[in-house]
């Protein structure tokens, strides 16, 4: 059993007179999503091994409002983004680093016409940087020869281009990796965006996430890697709904990462 | 000089046609709020060269891209040739240009009739595609009736206008005394060997006349086609969303009665609010939708691509387009008409299918942007009707009350810092 990690919230270091280097934006599925929130010990793990001074917002931290603006709930969303630009400003937030990439895109794409301009990171991207300044080595042994396919979230991929960070990441792992036929620019949305998360699909003939892990598993992966939250749990019921979570794992990039050092 | 005049008022028809269609097309465009994309306008003269010019963003589908190129191109440079016809029906000349540039003349024509007889073949190849080449978005249901027509219409045009063409070369390179010295001319004059000199004049006049009406009628088509995108390609992608393709543009109004909310103190610098919270109707949507709507060629890489179409949904982005130019249409010819552009046009569904995936945006050739005009219907539907899903009710209550979209105390956000 792992130890508590013992993040210290921005109230905590701004007590103690610290100021950390980043702030890691957790996110609603990192916060509550018990698998979501593997993700984010992983990646706080990779931090802290990595030796980045950072802090969370813990109980200050509230939804982005990107859920509410994807459903058309402009008022709801500005509610949000308005309360929150005022803490980060507050606490004088330059740089962010968060798991999600819609959180990442609002961040950084959507709260700079509200008044709230930061550097903002997606993980990948965070981990890629600390990986070429030395400050975070992986260990290849345990991915070894195993086969990985990526799945592009949307909001990293197609919507802010960023292509390469999960994948140089991905190719330290000494892992074979593979490319399913849509991917990059054409990678197929796992069917959770636009709040499709919170909501029953419309009737059709397939679920969008069966779809997308019947096409990850044509490449006869061990493990399909991602890098959202809300896709995670996409491809995992999609894997689960053909029976292969035996013999599949789904698995975040910063999980495979803290998994391949041992953390 | 019957015949100089007869052309005049060809011409002069053709030309007050297409001038009452483009007059149309405005007060199409000028339905919707005006545009505020007139920024940056280096950049756009970019994205246009780029994308429209330059064919950027067709050579994710090579086959098409290929042949696609060849009519685009032989569409732009054998228009050229139009100049010449012009000038010889105003002046009552035959071949104006040929003696002054002699031999740069022939090489011309010559370089315009392979270019023709290419345009022949992609056509074909098009229309084989359309027809025999089992591609799920020529198959699909949104082109059900007049679209497929059209589309066919289109391709069956460009190809008789380049036969006549040809044709009108060929008849000329079979006469005793024609100046045809032209390479597919002279291949296929023998075809016409059995004709006398005075058929043969009448074959080389009845088609250039031919030719020339056809062009004109061509072109009074295009307004009412989706082929109109062979012009609208060059504004719409000037008109293109420049900043970060996952920024939803927000709303003033709302900024400021949150602001006003927030801080008291606060004095908001205009009191303007618009008549309505996101869009039910092409009047509410942006000018850059509506010329979308417009460009849009009908050519389905965003439907194809789309994650919902896959699995069966009804929605399908190209469907979004082509609905929404039906209505600007339709409130052109029937002002009275009470439909609207949701329900009437758009149905709930659909709208409710969307990931906000952005598939439909990257796909597009001519950077149509289907899923701005999915979110504006959106926003109306919860900010004016409160009509979301019970479901999506729920989140927002939740985002509202917990600061997240599912049920758990704020308070607890930072639990998983203590746990193993």
């Amino acid at each position: 059993m792992m130890e508590a990690l013992h993040v210290p919230t921005l109230a905590e270091m701004t007590q103690r007179g610290e100021k950390p280097d980043v702030l890691f934006w957790v996110g609603c599925a990192g916060s509550f999503d018990d698998r979501a929130k593997k993700i984010t010990k992983a990646f706080a793990r990779l931090l802290q091994r990595s030796g980045v001074s950072f802090a969370v917002l813990g109980a200050e931290e509230s939804c982005t409002g990107d859920p509410a603006r994807r459903a058309g709930n402009e008022f709801l969303f500005q509610m949000q983004a308005l309360a929150n630009i005022e803490v980060l400003q507050a606490y004088e937030v330059q740089r962010i680093v968060t798991t999600c990439p819609h959180c990442f895109n609002t961040l950084k794409n959507e709260y700079p016409e509200l008044g709230g301009s930061f550097e903002v990171f997606h993980h990948t991207q965070y981990l890629q940087t600390l990986l070429k300044e030395g400050k975070l080595k992986v260990e290849g042994g345990a991915f070894k020869g195993k086969r990985i396919v990526f799945h592009d979230p949307c909001y990293l991929g197609r919507v802010n281009q960023e292509y390469e960070a999960p994948r140089a990441l991905l190719s330290t792992l000494e892992a074979e990796l593979t490319e399913m036929r849509r991917c990059k620019k054409q990678g197929l949305c796992c069917g959770a965006g636009g709040a499709q998360m919170f909501k029953e699909p419309e009737a059709g003939d397939k679920d969008i996430n069966h779809e997308r892990a019947e096409e990850a598993l044509s490449t006869e992966p061990a493990i399909i890697a991602t890098g959202c939250p809300f896709c995670n749990t996409m491809m995992t019921d999609g894997v689960k709904h053909f029976e292969k979570e035996g013999s599949v794992q789904v698995l975040d990039i910063a999980e495979a990462i803290a998994q391949a050092d041992e953390l | 000089m019957i015949e100089q005049v007869a052309f005049l008022l060809v011409l002069t028809l053709g030309a007050a046609l297409f001038a009452r269609r483009i007059i149309r097309l405005r007060r199409g465009l000028a339905m919707a709020r005006p545009s505020e994309r007139h920024d940056q306008p280096s950049e756009r003269w970019k994205v246009m060269a780029r994308v429209a010019l330059g064919q950027g963003k067709m050579g994710g589908r090579p086959v098409a891209a290929f042949f696609h190129v060849i009519v685009y191109v032989g569409f732009v440079l054998i228009n050229v040739e139009v100049l010449e016809i012009l000038l010889d029906g105003i002046t009552g000349q035959h071949r104006i240009l040929q003696a002054p540039l002699g031999g740069l003349y022939t090489a011309a024509i010559n370089f315009f009739e392979i270019l023709g007889v290419l345009v022949i073949l992609a056509c074909v190849v098009f229309l084989l595609r359309r027809e025999f080449g089992g591609i799920n978005r020529f198959n699909h249901s949104d082109l059900t009736g007049w679209p497929r027509q059209d589309a066919a219409i289109i391709l069956y045009t460009e190809i008789v206008l380049m036969v006549a063409l040809l044709v009108m070369n060929a008849a000329e390179a079979a006469l005793p005394d024609g100046h045809a010295p032209f390479v597919v001319a002279q291949a296929i004059a023998p075809l016409f060997a059995g004709l006398s000199p005075k058929a043969l004049h009448h074959v080389m006049e009845g088609a250039w006349w031919f030719h020339f009406v056809g062009i004109l009628a061509f072109l009074n088509y295009l307004p009412q086609s989706k082929h109109f995108h062979i012009i609208l390609a060059f504004p719409n992608t000037w008109y293109s969303k420049l900043d970060a393709r996952g920024r939803i543009p927000a709303m003033p109004a709302v900024t400021r009665e949150i602001k006003a909310m927030l801080d008291p103190s606060y004095v908001p610098d205009s009191a303007e609010s618009p008549a309505r919270f996101g869009a039910k109707d092409v009047q509410d949507l942006h000018f850059a939708n509506v010329l979308n709507a417009y460009t849009c060629t009908e050519c389905g890489r965003c439907t194809s691509e789309c994650p919902a179409n896959q699995t069966g949904k009804k929605l399908s982005p190209r469907k979004i387009m082509m609905a929404t130019r039906d209505r600007v249409e339709q409130v052109l010819n029937e002002p009275e008409n009470t439909q609207t552009l949701l329900d009437g046009w758009i149905s709930r569904e659909e709208l409710w299918a969307c990931t906000t995936c952005n598939a439909c945006v990257e796909a597009c050739p001519l950077n149509i942007d289907p899923l701005d005009i999915i979110q504006q219907i959106r926003q109306y539907l919860v900010m004016e009707e409160s009509a979301a899903p019970a479901s999506l009710n729920t989140m927002m209550n939740n985002v509202e009350n917990n600061a997240a979209p599912w049920a758990y105390p704020q308070a607890d956000r930072g639990l998983w810092t203590t746990e193993n």
